[in-house]
């Protein structure tokens, strides 16, 4: 919550600063008024917004993308309401742009060519607990940590933790294939949705994958999730819910050397263990979360790894010992095991408040998100480093360890002449570093708009065409979140529909 | 993307740009799905293991190399996959049955085992899917759609594989007459089978944990140490969990059963009846293989519709 409490934040500042043309966006034009009157006879006048507050809030994420355009901004209350609005929105010649919390850090929820957006706040409810086939059935709207809350009496949880988890939808998680710290162990979205029921473009309603252990057919569950927005709007999810382990044990190890830390790491995964999740951060990002959070981590480390392992009480005790002693073989100085839940409740309460933290050091930032091999974390750390003294940038590193998931987060002040422009200059370094290590453009943030064009620098034009295929199969004439993921060059109809409405006025 | 191994060029070349083709692996499961039309010309996948990285648990092999084989040199390190092994069976037929191994509670289905994977498309082109590590969400999720696709899509030639440590202790039990549900709550548990009668676990991870959960299991009756699972009965259904564990009461129809516990997969003696499948889903599917196989060269014949 704090971050994204820091991103509306920014926000609201920004577009004060900068004198944002939204901000002074005019009401819906002409050519939107029986888009409008259409909507609101489909689902009713309190569940459609055309004013300029409206389609402000929902042009924006959480990313810094700022040329998001939202056309009319719909509030479905039930699957048959989202029908209504896509049979609108096509009849219209306008595309849909789907929307959970706006928590997302790429520009994947950001509207382009003023789409009608689906904005699922009102599907938010829990529809039903399935014990005795391990899944929950709920509606795309409802916000990740309440699932998990309202999980807990039953002893299961729901695994994927991503740190916006206060705020952020599972409808927005299944688009985005979101992560988090405990997806070390446990995997990503995809590995915890069983089904998904999905509107498509053509307003049809499907069921993918069921609950059954290996559904018929192509695994369409497994090629909608992550798809952006792009392939349909998932209007209910089966989740997997995750017994919850026996035991856990959480351990915060500090170094005087990033790169100990960084080979602790690698160690820890090379002796065979696989703890539930493996966070570092480094100094700067320690005092930071430390002056904001009072977890109590040691503001002197040079890093810090937050190790959680889990499962049966025997095992959980071995794995600490083994982990304590790889981290005191490669020169921990301090190795400190959460006496109790309070203590550990502190501990990751600092690991997620570290991006609400960065406001305190600087009014900007710009979090990356790629992902390298786990085995050359210490290299690549170096590299960071390199490359952002060179641009004369802060950075604070905090990132998903196990998986070598970085997430170094550029600070820096938009006020200052030029720093933006250093920040990307920086960031497409970082990411062609990631690449140039073998790794990967994104681990759970997404594609978006923001790393769209560098689709080319980690896929070839025919791994392209099969993506293109996947989306053109679901929705072919691109009406779903157009402009996204996919370079320019691979999308031609998602430009057709860009076109289209562009030729309406861009805030018309 | 960049760096193809040698040997994918010339499958490609073997599978060239025209006319029905299909890949034989092992053959273990030839007739999933459909038989290939006649007329289809037989290529098969390159094998070999490219690159074994214990510390990054991932594996980089060639589609043709048997799981076996994989699994023997994985565990000089302590590792596996989370692919079945079926004698003769080869990784790229694993994947693309889709079916998962016995041990799932433990490690997972199948589909979520697949990293990367580079492909010949249907015009003969190599494709790359997902990434060379083991966390990417990087564009749409061809990975996930390839597996259990039997090869309908794209005919793989090497992928690279997320691999597990093998429990430090693993065994079999077996407990006449015990309440299955009873033996899943086992914490090590990678396993749990019934055949409505008996149950059956494999209990793996660290000693400390296998023996308690031994004693936990001792009290609930007679508990003996086993080789392996029972015999399986040939045919395989898909089920949901719940109806795995109510599967007595359609004994009438499947014959004498193995179900897998907390899984939904029973294996009986007679065959699974067709699913039924929503008309919307048979549509995409048929969408799905229009758009990567326009010409339907690739196994024609054999339809993921119509796997059991």
């Amino acid at each position: 919550m704090a971050r994204t409490l820091a991103a509306a934040t920014r926000r609201v500042l920004g577009s004060r600063r900068r004198g944002d043309r939204a901000a002074a966006a005019p009401a819906a034009g002409a050519a939107d008024a029986a888009l409008v009157a259409d909507l609101v006879e489909a689902i009713g006048a309190d569940r459609v917004r055309a004013d300029a507050a409206a389609r402000y809030l929902a042009s924006r994420d959480a990313s810094i993308y700022k040329e998001g355009n939202a056309g009319p901004v719909c509030y479905p209350g039930t699957t048959s309401d989202v029908v209504a609005c896509v049979k609108v929105a096509t009849r219209h010649g306008r595309a849909v742009s789907p929307r959970g919390a706006g928590t997302g850090l790429s520009g994947g929820a950001a509207p382009l060519g003023r789409p009608v957006v689906l904005s699922t706040t009102r599907m938010d409810r829990l529809l039903e607990i399935d014990l005795d086939n391990g899944v929950a059935w709920v509606q795309p709207g409802m916000v990740n940590l309440d699932l998990t809350r309202a999980l807990a009496p039953h002893g299961v949880h729901y695994a994927p933790d991503p740190s916006s988890q206060a705020a952020c939808t599972i409808g927005g998680n299944v688009g985005n294939n979101a992560g988090g710290p405990h997806c070390l162990a446990y995997g990503v979205t995809s590995a915890h949705v069983a089904a998904v029921e999905v509107v498509l473009s053509d307003g049809s309603v499907v069921t993918l994958g069921d609950l059954t252990a290996e559904p018929a057919g192509y695994d369409l569950r497994g090629a909608f999730v992550g798809s952006e927005g792009m392939c349909g709007i998932a209007t209910a999810v089966a989740v997997r819910l995750t017994r919850n382990p026996p035991a856990v044990r959480t351990m915060l190890l500090s170094f005087d050397d990033v790169s100990d830390a960084a080979t602790t790491v690698s160690a820890i995964i090379a002796a065979g263990i696989v703890p539930a999740a493996i966070e570092m951060m480094d100094q700067r990002c320690v005092r930071a979360v430390e002056d904001f959070a009072q977890a109590g981590y040691p503001k002197e480390a040079a890093a810090v790894l937050l190790v959680e392992v889990d499962g049966a009480a025997g095992g959980v005790a071995i794995a600490a010992d083994r982990v304590a002693g790889i981290a005191r073989r490669n020169q921990a100085v301090s190795v400190r095991t959460a006496a109790d839940d309070g203590e550990r409740a502190r501990l990751w309460k600092g690991r997620k408040s570290a991006f609400g933290a960065v406001a305190n050091v600087m009014p900007d930032y710009y979090l990356h998100d790629t992902v390298v091999p786990r085995t050359r974390l210490v290299e690549v750390l170096e590299r960071i480093y390199d490359i952002v003294d060179r641009h004369d940038l802060l950075v604070l590193n905090v990132f998903h360890a196990g998986d070598g998931n970085l997430h170094p987060i550029l600070a820096y002040d938009s006020r200052v002449p030029g720093a933006e422009e250093r920040v990307h200059a920086a960031g497409r370094e970082i990411i062609e570093m990631s690449l140039d290590m073998g790794g990967a453009l994104t681990g759970e943030h997404g594609i978006g708009v923001e790393k769209r064009e560098y689709m080319d620098r980690m896929f070839s034009p025919v791994d392209l065409d099969q993506q293109s295929r996947l989306r053109a199969s679901f929705d072919p004439h691109c009406r779903m979140n157009p402009g996204k993921v996919l370079p320019s060059a691979h999308s031609c109809s998602d430009i057709g529909a860009l076109k289209a409405a562009d030729a309406a006025g861009v805030w018309g | 993307m960049a760096h193809f191994d040698e040997a994918l060029p010339a499958f490609a070349a073997e599978v060239g740009a025209d006319g029905p083709v299909c890949v034989r692996g092992g053959g273990t499961r030839w007739s999933l799905g459909g038989e290939a039309a006649p007329g289809t010309r037989e290529v098969q996948a390159p094998e070999g293991v490219v690159a074994f990285e214990p510390a990054e648990m991932t594996v980089r092999v060639r589609a043709g190399t048997p799981v076996a084989a994989l699994h023997e040199e994985l565990a000089e390190s302590g590792q596996r996959t989370a692919l079945p092994e079926r004698a003769g069976g080869t990784v790229g037929g694993a994947l693309m049955a889709g079916e998962s191994s016995i041990a799932r509670l433990g490690l997972g289905p199948v589909r979520d085992a697949l990293l990367q994977a580079r492909y010949v498309c249907a015009d003969g082109r190599i494709a790359g899917a997902g990434a060379g590590t083991v966390k990417n969400v990087s564009g749409f999720d061809l990975c996930r759609l390839l597996v259990g696709s039997l090869g309908t899509l794209g005919l793989v030639g090497e992928v690279l594989l997320r691999t597990f440590p093998v429990g430090e202790t693993e065994r079999w039990v077996r407990l006449a007459g015990a309440d299955p549900g009873a033996v899943r709550s086992c914490h090590t548990a990678a396993s749990v089978l019934w055949d409505g009668a008996d149950a059956w676990t494999l209990l793996s991870g660290y000693e400390v944990d296998v023996d308690d959960d031994l004693s936990r299991l001792a009290a609930l009756g007679a508990c003996e140490d086993v080789d392996g699972p029972p015999e399986l009965p040939p045919h395989r259904w898909a089920c949901t969990p719940a109806e795995a564990a109510a599967f007595d009461a359609r004994n009438g129809t499947a014959g004498p059963f193995v179900a897998e516990i907390g899984v939904g997969v029973v294996h009986a003696s007679e065959p699974q009846p067709l699913r039924p499948v929503e008309p919307g889903v048979a549509e995409l599917n048929r969408r799905f293989k229009d758009r990567f196989d326009p010409t339907g060269r690739l196994n024609p014949g054999r339809d993921p519709l119509r796997k059991p």
